[in-house]
């Protein structure tokens, strides 16, 4: 039998994602940094006003990336969930529990910066309509994940619980992305489309887009470090923690 | 450009509430949860030192 160039199984174990992912987060961060800076730049110095929101648009610069963040952060546990559970591989559960708590945040920011955006705009922090619903019932399945998870004792009992969770709860991300087609609906259709040419200036796009990979490259370093956290609190008792160089005295 | 002034720059043509309010959240609570998981490594690490260290010591 061939040998593969990586093993990809190698780095399913916890042991070696452990160090794997402490090279790997430093690069991310950076990136994060590096493109956020680039994203700012051109969202306050370079975008030019709208002509009907006035500055107040500004807000989209953050608003379309967290949003998208929080969804495709969604796909991404429920990505990490079906693998455990076809696989039973350990670390699959873990990135799904680092993963959660950033989720959340991105699905609270895309919330938040809606609130702030609808107020000058619409005229209301909140309505009952199906795109802003969505994303609270996304909210809410992030909480749910997070909460069940944490009352649960055995650790992969827990994962085979949140697995459960995550995969039932990413239906709701198709709904909440088609929402603006599907009903009715205060919140306008989406600026960006795969088919169809964007809808506002090059420049206003390259900042949402700049903003997106700074949030994307951002949500990786975090994840990857929040996984090293909950790999020594599951691995305690194993000897490779006890070998780590940063174990000893 | 887009600002003649700093002043104008944090006004935000009379939306600087909503704009920075969105912005300055943002950027707070990505800095807590950075700081959050910061903590969360470091307090796992030094737990599992102390009890390493006292299991070496029980074996002595």
């Amino acid at each position: 039998m061939s040998q593969p160039l990586i093993n990809w199984f190698k780095f399913a174990s916890p042991a070696s994602f452990y160090p794997l992912a402490g090279k790997l987060w430093p690069w991310f961060a950076a990136l994060a940094t590096a493109f956020a800076a680039a994203g700012l730049w051109i969202s306050f110095f370079v975008a030019p006003t709208d002509f009907q929101q006035g500055e107040g648009y500004r807000i989209i610069f953050i608003h379309v990336p967290a949003s998208w963040m929080s969804m495709f952060i969604y796909c991404v546990m429920a990505f990490w969930s079906a693998i455990g559970i076809g696989f039973n591989t350990r670390l699959s559960g873990m990135m799904s529990s680092a993963l959660a708590p950033t989720g959340a945040l991105f699905a609270f920011l895309s919330l938040w910066t809606g609130a702030l955006w609808g107020k000058p705009m619409w005229g209301a922090w909140w309505v009952w309509d199906a795109r802003l619903t969505s994303e609270l019932i996304l909210l809410f399945l992030y909480l749910g994940y997070i909460a069940l998870t944490a009352a649960i004792d055995d650790p992969r009992r827990a994962d085979k619980a949140g697995a459960i969770v995550s995969l039932v709860g990413v239906i709701n991300v198709p709904i909440i992305y088609f929402s603006v087609k599907w009903w009715n609906t205060l919140h306008q259709g989406a600026s960006v489309s795969m088919t169809k040419a964007p809808t506002m200036a090059a420049t206003m796009l390259w900042g949402m887009l700049l903003m997106a990979l700074a949030f994307w490259m951002y949500s990786i370093a975090v994840a990857l470090y929040r996984v090293r956290a909950i790999i020594l609190e599951r691995e305690r008792h194993a000897t490779w923690v006890a070998e780590l160089p940063e174990m000893q005295r | 450009m887009n600002w003649g002034s700093a002043s104008e720059f944090f006004a935000m043509g009379g939306y600087g509430f909503y704009v920075w309010g969105s912005f300055g959240v943002t950027a707070a609570a990505l800095l807590i949860e950075t700081l959050l998981v910061k903590k969360r490594l470091g307090d796992t690490r030094r737990l599992l030192r102390r009890e390493l260290a006292a299991d070496r010591e029980s074996q002595d």
